[in-house]
């Protein structure tokens, strides 16, 4: 049987609703697991235990009333520390913002709170969120729940070492190259990022504003499903039903092939065609697709990232740089030197690359690819070598997942499988833009798919 | 005297510019930007002489 803290939230919406749960017990079950475990994760850096208590006991009270506001009815989540809640800090992982106290709710946090959920604390990320390791934070680097040596991903690490390790049922978090889905691959669990301007970003601290995208961290594509819909304004949102799932001979997917598997682990590849090939036993179509500009991906994202982010951040790195992590301040000033020219090239260099991912996506239901190259890289490394070259870990981590930030299409990581060592592996679909929920619905039939044991 | 070809304006022009960056880092006491800059400056290159700013509506001549 499955311990209470570590349910989908669509299981632990049904005994809510029973009765035979309730709120309380599901926010005492976490809170539980951070006090075991945060020290050793350091997935939190503001735990609020006593609000939450409060608020588990608030919906009890309105469950007794009568008043069932759905399946987030309840439910407790986590925050990445960028994301604002009123009355407590954010901090961005950054000594910069002490003393800084959030005076509202970020819209999707206000509309996961009228759905019902609960907020048990802000969880750590990569300073700012500009890094891909969450091991730059003023509290020091998140660890992964499957081997504390490793880095968690990021930048939303916390949220998804937290969500891993039954800290909360599900967390926000915010991709801006890849820092929902990195993290989601490298603990073990689900991580959307919908499609680009679907959910407001107000109340949530930029890193580069045309690139930012919020969305959540879940146990399950049926979680992240209720948490899009919550996160959309739909206060009670609906629970996905089998009958929503698209049937494996009903699909199609586009495998990306050139460039996207020509630099990757040995385990990744193994489980990732291990994936495809169970998909394709169940009836799902595959055929390769090409995204012709894929080798210009990272310079188009470097010059649009790096001086958007320099940009917001100029004033404060002019007047406290010595605030910043040394590793965010140097690539934070490094984008003060991006040419303006440059920012427009890669902003036609962006159109090109949309042009492409529309036209690869023509045909099929979604692509798929992995959703890194490596597993989750030991702490404090820079470089890891594959195929006999040396990588940098920051290009290697962004290397798949960039190219649906700059283009705005919706992408999801779930889990496909385990390296021998035992680190999770992440298949990442990429839908159609605007079709977030579609993307969803055949998501749900790869998670049931890959993981049934053949 | 052979015109310069697109490449090779592009090659100038970005060596010239990290000439400056690096100078500048220097100055401002942040020596240790200088191999992010170079690295940059490879990917600025990249970007300026990639095939698809042919397809600039207007573009003028050198890419």
């Amino acid at each position: 049987m499955t311990p209470l803290h570590l349910l989908s939230i669509v299981d632990l919406a049904r005994s809510i609703a029973a009765r035979s749960v309730s709120c309380r017990d599901a926010t005492e079950a976490c809170l539980e697991r951070i006090a075991l475990d945060n020290g050793r994760l350091n997935a939190f850096i503001t735990i609020l235990a006593g609000r939450a208590r409060d608020e588990a006991d608030l919906a009890d009270a309105e469950l007794s009333a009568g008043r069932y506001r759905g399946p987030l009815h309840g439910v407790p989540i986590s925050l990445k520390d960028l994301i604002d809640l009123s009355g407590v800090p954010t901090t961005a992982a950054s000594r910069l913002l002490e003393g800084h106290v959030a005076t509202a709710d970020a819209p999707v946090v206000a509309r996961l709170r009228e759905a019902g959920a609960i907020v048990l604390g802000k969880c750590n990320l990569h300073e700012f969120a500009f890094g891909t390791t969450s091991e730059d934070s003023a509290y020091g680097p998140v660890r992964n729940p499957w081997d504390a040596t490793r880095s968690a991903g990021g930048s939303s690490g916390g949220s998804a070492a937290a969500v891993a390790a039954g800290m909360g049922y599900a967390s926000l978090g915010t991709d801006t190259g890849g820092s929902i889905r990195i993290p989601a691959a490298a603990c073990g669990c689900v991580g959307l990022k919908p499609t680009s301007g679907e959910l407001p970003c107000d109340g949530i601290l930029p890193l580069s504003p045309t690139l930012d995208h919020v969305g959540p961290l879940a146990r399950t594509v049926g979680d992240a499903w209720l948490l899009l819909h919550a996160m959309a304004g739909t206060s009670s949102p609906p629970v996905l039903r089998a009958a929503d799932r698209r049937p494996p001979t009903f699909m199609r997917l586009g495998v990306l092939r050139p460039y996207f598997l020509d630099v990757l682990d040995d385990e990744v590849r193994r489980v990732f065609e291990e994936g495809l090939a169970r998909l394709s036993g169940a009836g799902v179509v595959t055929d390769d697709r090409v995204i012709p500009h894929a080798g210009d991906i990272a310079t188009i994202y470097l010059h649009l990232q790096l001086p958007e982010a320099s940009a917001y951040h100029a004033p404060a790195i002019e007047r406290r740089p010595d605030a910043y992590t040394p590793a965010v301040r140097l690539r934070l000033e490094l984008g003060r030197y991006v040419m303006a020219e440059d920012y427009v090239r890669a902003k036609t260099g962006r159109e090109v690359l949309r042009r492409e991912v529309d036209a690869a996506l023509d045909g099929c239901d979604a692509l798929v690819l992995p959703t890194v190259p490596i597993v989750a890289p030991p702490i404090g490394s820079a470089t890891l070598t594959l195929g006999g070259r040396p990588h940098a870990v920051r290009a290697l981590m962004l290397r798949l997942t960039q190219l649906f930030d700059v283009t705005g299409h919706p992408a999801v990581s779930v889990p496909c499988g385990h390296s021998a060592a035992n680190l999770p592996i992440g298949l990442q679909l990429v839908g159609h833009r605007g079709q977030t929920r579609d993307l969803l619905k055949i998501a749900a039939t790869c998670e049931t798919v890959i993981s049934e044991r053949g | 005297m052979k015109d310069q070809s697109p490449e090779d304006t592009h090659q100038s022009a970005v060596r010239a510019w990290l000439r400056a960056a690096v100078g500048d880092a220097e100055h401002r006491g942040l020596p240790e930007l200088k191999p992010l800059l170079e690295g940059l400056a490879r990917s600025t290159l990249a970007l300026r002489t990639a095939d698809w700013n042919d397809t600039v509506p207007d573009a003028p001549t050198v890419r």
